[in-house]
């Protein structure tokens, strides 16, 4: 479940408020979006892909919210990980964080072979 | 800008209409399709999505899979008798066909938008495609074309002319506040399926709206007893991503190891987690897959990664997450080969639509639905598109909204809950003993508590009257969710055999007889027919004991 905006990396560019499928977010005039509907949320983690800078984090937990400080988020090394490791935007193009996503038939095939 | 904190909602305002050739309702995988397609034949499209067209859907969250074969005849005919022999009997190989050719045309001519990979021999990898950067690269593609997109803008209802012609639909664009109004000489229902809020991935905004919309325009479904899919994921997420999965181990809460016969998962797993925890360990997998796991599903460590165990050298609980109609493949009867409904005006895509034609009795995850809702959407597209095009746009002419429970109640309002609408459905249409393992018996309290929730939403749930355009989305879903329950479980019922993924655990075996679709429909009083010839008497069935599950 969404649990942070972390409103000193936010921008404010309201990105999230538009992008997120269950509309959890509402949009504040010049500053960080509120987390205004946290049990809506779909616990997609699209918002994080749509933050450039990684100002939000998401709970892996969809049914109950996590007490999570940006502190822990930020010594886990979790912060702006899933957007990195999906290559988007700044990433984009960097052969560590290139879209392998087509090997799924071949993995697949291996481990109809290894059962 | 939408929604400021503090300030006071101010009252729904009628936007005026707007006027399109092609409204299509749902910006997912197939909703993309349809409006593209359409708009390449020349119709000026309008596409409203609950959410945001790019990142809501099943398929945004994941990683479609096309069925992909080459335009080798032979490869084809074995592509689709593979298909045939395990779809029940009720699949429809001229739709495979069908499927399978626009599918391989279609699908690199977003290669402008979405960067396809190559392998190492350079050969461009087409098939697969990465879910967030699909949908991505689709809603590029739609908005370069004149698209008008509207986000965060629910259908509520569609309207009709006085011949019960569909003439467009009317929503809410929740963030502001406001109520839409489409006018169309034609409108594709691309809403998707309905698990129920399972918390499957993706699936929150898929609560069938658009099956409940075409009901009341006097539309009928077809295979809604094949509702049964389900997928693994870890305890307590969303992770149904179950390519990770095929190298687990399972072990009972004793730390037994659980024997998974091949083809069987789902069942098993179930009845073991019906008796007590189901643990999982993913140490088969290989090294180098471990390595590039991040590269190939970006998402499927996430639960790990924070704060979960370390799948490779610890056991971690797991449950299944019910899919509903999404990865079944029951949904909105075709009406003919455009997938035109019985309702004029009115066409259904992907998830929405039954994909019995081409998925038959088992379900079409993996490769099928893909392809289908890409093609269904290209179909639909074009020949909404054609249709506006010989109709003309008919602004002007007098049109009905055709919304009934949720919106408005038949006798007076009253306070019910949605929430409570919501988890009243989830208790019948959830747990794995209800729907997994079904029993007659069990179908018909099923069904019967379901009557009595619907009653009561019908006759007296006031969405239009709420305070939010949030609450009055509530209340409508709430109603979609009950209807769909009902058509599954009536046609679960009906079904007396087991087909496909429909098990019936006190009719277990396959009746040669009942090789054929089942349409139920109806809003207030339900009905169902077996379509096809007349079924041969049913003699002897055989019923092995329950258990036999
Ligand atoms: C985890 C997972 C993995 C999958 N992998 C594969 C695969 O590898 N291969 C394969 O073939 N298939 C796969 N599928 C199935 C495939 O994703 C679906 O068949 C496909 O997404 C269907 O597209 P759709 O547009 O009909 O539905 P969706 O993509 O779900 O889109 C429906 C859209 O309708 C919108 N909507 C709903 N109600 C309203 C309303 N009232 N007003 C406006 N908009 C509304 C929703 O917000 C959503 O955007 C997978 C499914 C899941 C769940
Ligand atoms: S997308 Fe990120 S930066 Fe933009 S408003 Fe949301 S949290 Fe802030
Ligand atoms: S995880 Fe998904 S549903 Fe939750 S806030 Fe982010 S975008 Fe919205």
């Amino acid at each position: 479940m969404i649990s942070l905006v972390i409103a000193d990396r936010c921008t404010g560019c309201q990105v999230c408020v538009r992008v997120c499928p269950t509309n959890v977010f509402d949009a504040v005039r010049g500053g960080p979006p509120v987390i205004a509907r946290q049990q809506d949320c779909q616990t997609c983690f699209l918002c994080e892909l749509y933050c450039q800078p990684d100002a939000l984090y998401v709970d892996p937990d969809c049914e109950t919210p996590a007490a999570v400080s940006a502190e822990e988020v930020e010594r886990s090394g979790q912060r702006g990980r899933y957007r990195r490791d999906s290559g988007w935007d700044e990433w984009a193009g960097d052969p560590r964080y290139a879209n392998e996503h087509w090997r799924m038939d071949q993995i697949f095939a291996r481990a109809r072979a290894l059962s | 800008m939408p929604n400021i904190q503090g300030s006071t909602t101010p009252p729904i305002a009628e936007l005026p209409p707007i006027a399109a050739d092609v409204l299509v309702i749902g910006g997912g995988l197939s909703g993309t399709w349809a409006a593209l397609a359409a708009a390449q034949a020349g119709a000026r499209v309008v596409l409203a999505d609950k959410g945001y067209c790019g990142a809501s859907g099943v398929a945004a969250t994941s990683g479609p899979g096309h069925w992909w074969v080459p335009p080798d005849p032979d490869a084809r005919a074995e592509a689709i008798r593979q298909r045939m022999a395990i779809a029940g009997g009720i699949a429809d190989p001229a739709w495979m066909e069908r499927i399978l050719d626009i599918t391989w045309t279609t699908l690199p001519t977003i290669a402008d938008v979405y960067d396809f990979s190559t392998d190492e021999a350079g050969t461009v990898q087409y098939r697969g495609l990465r879910g967030p950067e699909y949908l991505r690269a689709m809603r590029r593609k739609i908005h370069r074309l004149g698209v008008r997109i509207l986000d965060q803008s629910p259908a509520l209802e569609l309207l009709a002319d006085s011949d019960g012609t569909i003439v467009g639909a009317r929503g809410l664009r929740r963030q502001r506040g406001e109520a839409w109004t489409v006018r169309a000489g034609a409108v594709i229902l691309a809403t998707g399926g309905c698990a129920f809020k399972s918390r499957l991935l993706g699936s929150h905004t898929n609560t069938g709206d658009g099956h409940l919309m075409a009901a009341e325009a006097g539309v009928d479904f077809s295979g809604m007893e094949f509702s049964t899919y389900h997928t693994v994921a870890p305890a307590h997420s969303t992770m149904t991503r179950s390519m990770s999965f095929a190298f687990a181990t399972y072990y009972d809460g004793e730390g037994r190891e659980i024997a998974v016969p091949p083809g069987d998962t789902t069942r098993t797993l179930a009845r073991a987690m019906l008796d007590g925890p189901v643990l999982c360990s993913l140490h088969r997998m290989p090294a180098d897959i471990r390595e590039r796991l991040r590269r190939v599903q970006p998402n499927m460590m996430l639960p790990f990664d924070r704060g979960g165990a370390d799948p490779f050298t610890q056991r971690f609980p797991v449950l299944l997450r019910p899919e509903g109609t999404i990865r079944g493949s029951g949904g909105i009867r075709l009406a003919d080969d455009d997938c035109g409904t019985a309702a004029d005006g009115l066409f259904v895509v992907g998830d929405a639509a039954t994909r019995e034609p081409v998925a038959g009795a088992v379900s079409g995850g993996g490769a099928i639905l893909a392809a289908w809702a890409l093609s269904s959407g290209v179909i639909a597209g074009r020949a909404a598109a054609a249709r506006a095009a010989r109709q003309g746009r008919r602004t002007d002419t007098a049109a009905r909204p055709l919304g009934q429970a949720g919106l408005r109640p038949a006798r007076h309002a009253a306070a019910v809950d949605p929430r409570a609408v919501t988890a009243a459905v989830q208790a019948e249409m959830l747990p794995y003993d209800k729907t997994i393992f079904r029993r007659g018996p069990a179908l018909a309290r099923s069904l019967s508590r379901l009557e009595g929730v619907w009653n009561d939403l019908r006759d007296h749930l006031d969405g239009e009257g709420a305070a939010t355009a949030g609450e009055t989305v509530q209340a409508r879903e709430s109603a979609a969710l009950t209807a769909v329950a009902r058509w599954c479980t009536r046609a679960a019922l009906v079904r007396p055999e087991s087909r496909g993924m429909h098990l019936r655990v006190d009719a277990p075996a396959s009746h040669p007889a009942l090789a054929r679709r089942l349409t139920v429909g109806g809003l207030d009083r339900l009905w169902s027919r077996f379509e096809g010839p007349a079924p041969q008497p049913l003699e002897h069935p055989v019923v092995p004991q329950a258990g036999a599950a």
